[in-house]
Order: C-alpha cells, then sequence, then structure tokens
C-alpha cells in the first residue's frame, strides 16, 4: 500500500506526500491534561490526564456513560474539552482553527460505534471518501486500493456495489475498518468496534485489529466492553468510571495497567467490571 | 422558536456558551416566558453564526461538482410535480374567488391583471416557498439529524471534510438558485390556470383578460417576487441544515428537527415576506414616485385614488 501511493504520479497532499510507515518509539502522540467535558448541566468527564505513547494499542474500559467515546471524540479533536488541554506529539490543538484541524486530522482514523457509513453512499464510495477528499487520485488508483482494503478486511470486490443498508452488523464494522484504513491512518481510534456482533465476528475484528497493527506499528486506542478484546489486542488497559459512583475528590480513572494486571486487580470496581459481575448494582436496582 | 435541543454525550456539541446561562428551576409564568425569550434569541443567535460559519467555507472553495448537482437535483428537479400542482391550483382559485368580487363591480375583465399580479408578486413565492419548505427542508433536516444521530457527520470530519462545506453549502446553493426557478414555474403555470378557468369555464374574453394583465404587471413584480423566492431559499437551507446539525438524539429528535425546521421556516418566509415587500415598495416608491400597479387599476377602472 506504501508503495502504491509513493508510486502514485500525481502530487499528494499530506500525510501521502510522506507515507506514514509507523511509529513504536513509546513517546507520547496524544496527550490529555487535566481534561474535562461538559454537555449543558452534566459533567461527564473530569481532570482526567494520560498519555497515549506511540506503537502501542491503548484500551479504555468503563461502564456505559462512564466518558469513553467523549474521550476518543476529544483525542480526535472532534470535539474541544471545556477546560484543560489537549496535545497531539506534545503540542496543543487548542488554539488550532477548524480548517487546520481538519488537515491535522488526516493522522487518524476513527472506526465509529455503528460504523456511519454514509448510507446514500454505495461500500465503494464510503471507502473511497477520504481519497477523493484529500488526495487527486485517479478513479482506478482509488478502484485498486478500495479492492485492496476490502480484501484486507475480508471482504471480496464485489461488496463494493452494495449500499449500507444491505450489509450485516458485522460487514458493516469491516467497511467502516476498510473505510478507515483506506487514508493510511497512524492513529486508529476504535468505538467499540465489537459492540453487537456474534462472537465469531468479534474474533474477526480482534484479529482485523491484531492483522493491521502487525502491518505496520500503528498507534491504536480501543474503546470497549469486550474483556476478549482486550485480552487479545490490548497492551495497555484505562479503567474510566462513572462521575456519579465518585467523591468530588476522587480520580475518575480508577485503573491503569496491562491486561493481566487488570484482571488481577484486587479493586473491587475493577475486577466487577472484567469479571462482569452485577455485585451490589442488583441491590441498588431492587431499592429503585 | 421554542429551543428543543437537548445536550446529551451522544449529541455532542460545544455548547460552552449554553452552560454558561443559569438553569432556571422555578416554573412560575415569569420564569417560563423569560426562558422562552432567551431560547428564541439564542437560537437566532446561533442560527446567525451557522449562516457567517457556511459563507465562510463557501468563499472557501466550493464542494465537488456531483455534490452540488446532486443538491440541484434532489430540491430542484424532484420539486417540479408539486410546485407545478401548487401554481396551477393557486391560479384556478385565485380566478374562482376573484371572479364573485369582480363581478360585483363589473371588473371581470381585470381580472387577470389581479390574478396575474398576485401570483407573480405575493402568492407564488410565498406558496412555492412554503411548499419547498414541507417537502425540501424538512428532507434535509431529517437528513442531517438522520447523520448526525449516526455520527456519519462526525465521521465526515474524521475522514478529512468538513461537514459545513460537504452538507450545507451545496444544499444552500441549491435553495438559494432553484427555489426561485421553481417559484417562476408555479408562477407560468399559476398564470396558465388563472387563464384557463377565467376563459374556459368563467368566460371571461382572452384579449382583454391578457391585456389587463400585460398592461398592469410590469417585470419589477415578477422580479420582486424572484428576489423574494431567492430569500425564503436562503432561509428555508438555512434552517433546515441548522436544524439537523444540532439534532436531538434518536428518532424523536429526528422528529422534532424535521417538524421544527417547517415551523421555523414558515415564520420565516411570512416574516421575511412582510419586510421584503415594505423594502420593495420603499424601493419602487424612490425610483418612481407616486405610481404602483395598483393605482392604475384603479384608475383604469374609473375610480378615484
Amino acid at each position: 500500500m506504501t508503495d502504491r501511493l509513493s508510486a502514485n504520479p500525481q502530487p499528494l497532499p499530506a500525510p501521502f506526500s510522506e507515507p506514514f510507515v509507523g511509529d513504536d518509539t513509546g513517546r507520547p502522540v496524544i496527550s490529555m491534561r487535566d481534561v474535562s467535558r461538559r454537555f449543558g448541566a452534566q459533567q461527564v468527564l473530569r481532570g482526567i490526564s494520560l498519555d497515549v505513547r506511540a506503537g502501542e494499542t491503548l484500551a479504555l474500559i468503563g461502564e456505559s456513560g462512564c466518558g469513553k467515546s467523549v474521550m476518543m471524540k476529544l483525542m480526535a479533536g472532534l470535539i474541544r474539552p471545556s477546560s484543560g488541554d489537549v496535545q497531539w506529539d506534545g503540542v496543543s490543538i487548542m488554539n488550532r482553527s477548524d480548517e487546520e484541524l481538519v488537515r491535522d486530522r488526516l493522522r487518524f482514523g476513527y472506526l465509529f460505534q455503528g460504523a456511519a457509513l454514509f448510507d446514500s453512499m454505495t461500500v465503494h464510495e464510503n471507502i473511497a471518501f477520504g481519497l477523493r477528499q484529500n488526495t487527486r487520485m485517479s478513479d482506478g488508483f482509488i478502484r485498486e486500493i478500495v479492492h485492496e482494503r476490502l480484501r484486507d478486511v475480508g471482504m471480496p470486490p464485489s461488496a463494493a456495489s452494495k449500499m449500507p443498508s444491505e450489509l450485516s452488523g458485522g460487514m458493516r464494522k469491516r467497511v467502516g475498518l476498510a473505510r478507515t484504513l483506506a487514508l493510511m491512518p497512524e492513529i486508529i481510534l476504535y468505538d467499540e468496534p465489537t459492540t453487537g456482533l456474534d462472537p465469531i465476528m468479534i474474533d474477526v475484528i480482534n484479529t482485523l485489529i491484531l492483522k493491521t497493527r502487525a502491518r505496520r506499528p500503528v498507534t491504536s486506542v480501543v474503546v470497549t466492553h469486550e474483556m476478549s478484546t482486550v485480552r487479545k489486542v490490548a497492551d495497555r488497559v484505562i479503567m474510566f468510571y462513572p462521575l456519579n459512583r465518585l467523591q468530588p475528590d476522587e480520580s475518575q480513572i480508577v485503573f491503569e495497567g496491562t491486561p493481566e494486571e487488570a484482571f488481577s486487580s484486587d479493586d473491587p470496581r475493577v475486577s466487577q467490571f472484567v469479571y462482569g459481575e452485577a455485585g451490589e448494582r442488583m441491590q441498588e436496582l431492587a431499592m429503585l | 422558536m421554542a429551543h428543543s435541543h437537548r445536550q446529551t454525550p451522544e449529541n455532542v456539541k460545544d455548547t460552552e456558551v449554553m452552560s454558561a446561562v443559569p438553569v432556571l428551576n422555578r416554573t412560575t409564568p415569569v420564569h417560563a416566558l423569560g426562558r422562552v425569550v432567551i431560547d428564541s434569541v439564542m437560537s437566532l443567535g446561533e442560527l446567525t453564526l451557522f449562516a457567517a460559519q457556511m459563507l465562510r467555507w463557501m468563499l472557501r472553495g466550493l464542494p465537488r461538482r456531483s455534490v452540488v448537482l446532486q443538491s440541484m437535483h434532489e430540491v430542484g428537479v424532484r420539486s417540479i410535480p408539486v410546485v407545478l400542482i401548487t401554481g396551477m391550483f393557486i391560479g384556478m382559485v385565485l380566478a374562482v374567488q376573484g371572479y364573485s368580487q369582480f363581478r360585483l363591480m363589473r371588473m371581470e375583465t381585470r381580472l387577470g391583471a389581479v390574478i396575474n399580479m398576485t401570483l407573480v408578486a405575493e402568492l407564488g413565492p410565498v406558496l412555492a416557498a412554503t411548499m419547498l419548505a414541507g417537502r425540501v427542508g424538512s428532507a434535509m433536516a431529517a437528513e442531517l439529524g438522520t447523520m448526525r444521530v449516526t455520527e456519519q457527520i462526525d465521521a465526515l470530519r474524521a475522514l478529512g471534510a468538513n461537514p459545513v462545506q460537504y452538507l450545507v453549502v451545496p444544499r444552500f446553493l441549491a435553495s438559494f438558485l432553484l427555489i426561485p426557478l421553481l417559484t417562476a414555474f408555479a408562477d407560468a403555470i399559476g398564470v396558465i390556470g388563472g387563464w384557463m378557468l377565467s376563459t374556459l369555464v368563467l368566460k371571461i374574453d382572452s384579449v382583454y383578460y391578457w391585456h389587463y394583465s400585460s398592461e398592469f404587471v410590469t417585470a419589477w413584480d415578477f422580479l420582486t417576487g424572484l428576489l423574494k423566492s431567492m430569500c425564503f431559499g436562503a432561509a428555508i437551507s438555512l434552517i433546515a441544515c441548522h436544524r439537523g446539525f444540532n439534532c436531538g438524539s434518536g428518532a424523536e429528535g429526528v422528529g422534532r428537527a424535521a417538524t421544527s425546521s417547517f415551523v421555523l421556516s414558515f415564520i420565516a418566509i411570512l416574516v421575511s415576506d412582510f419586510f421584503l415587500g415594505m423594502l420593495f415598495n420603499e424601493i419602487y416608491q424612490t425610483i418612481w414616485p407616486g405610481s404602483s400597479s395598483f393605482v392604475s387599476l384603479v384608475r383604469c377602472s374609473g375610480g378615484q385614488v
């Protein structure tokens, strides 16, 4: 893929002019500094500080509504924090204009929770969208890339003419991944990539995440509830906890470590989540 | 202009300004009125900023031609049947309603002047715009709202496209440029409908019908009608896109966006029609002092002004 992009005779904008070949140096590529985010009166994130290091696969886990997806959007600059600082490669993005963010965000690939395929476009047009929008590649060259990306995610080229409404949930996720990979991102953000899929398809997606990383050392952040995904793909795990269950002075990050450490944690909040135990929540429900 | 947008994590949007507004928990009528006023002013401010953002992105560069043409097809070509039917019946209704009144004054032959002037200057643009606010505006709000709810708008941004430039600019251009053209179609078919009913059913002499029409309906009336429809087109597309971009979560949010898009567009059409009418009258009086089509019509009938 890199060779093909390099061989393209037409002038290409970044990131295609200097194709990314991977970075596993461990330097912080995304840094969140004391980040808080509220929506109206509802605070979702409070004083979060964390780094995403080059080449690693970081899993963000936690209960629904604890702010994982919001954190991911903050990392990608899709929303701005209410307070705090977001840095890419150590440089704050807070003062960048919309135009600069649109350009700089091309180093990110974002797989959305529901795949977020453009439902008025075919699979081919979905995967080709980023290439058409940001490069001047010929239609023939784009078609080759689309077919290659489809093969990468285990789908036949004949699927290119289908509409998203004709695809199953797993196929939609895979097309979403193909669309994400088409732009050769340096950092890939997976927002619940396996939610709603059957166990076999969950393993397919997990394997695709691993294969993507094996091809070149991309940095990955995975928001997930699936502990099988955490166990299989993550190098490091960060667990968030809902603010409404914390005291005002408690950190929202209740765990940071390897997947093995998460499974052996003696913090009941962590073990309850990773082993999927309702615990005192059932008593809380009974009191309602 | 009730502000129905609810802030939730799924409905992500920068709203630091909104969060600065104190939450009013008391529910006396005065508080409720105050809340409505605050919401209305904020909605208007948001819409103005949205329009400014759209203009800024439009000046930076147009989206791909295929994207603009797709919007034009949706707004223009697919609206032709509904606009033609609307225009035809407006013309015929005007003929039916006007005939009995004009007959009392023995002015039946001048019916064409009134029908055609009303059509091109007022009813054609307003009713065509109203139909398009329902057909095009609601569809735009629902489409963009669905795209927001399903994160497709975030996906656009993640893929290096600006959603305002990619989604709003083509819809604005299509509405701004094609709604006047659709209005012209509505005017034309309305004129034909009014003429057919007047001459074939009401038995008004066709020669007199066209004679008085051509005497009283001026290019100015037609032009002001088209200028109004341009403003209506701009308002419909901006309101619809703004509602879609600020859609609440779920199917309920999309439904509300579509409904509020139509209601707000309809209000905008009527309010702007009033102010534009006054503005154009002032301009007309400045250029041609002391004259108007209506004055000519009354004089010609032998009445005093």
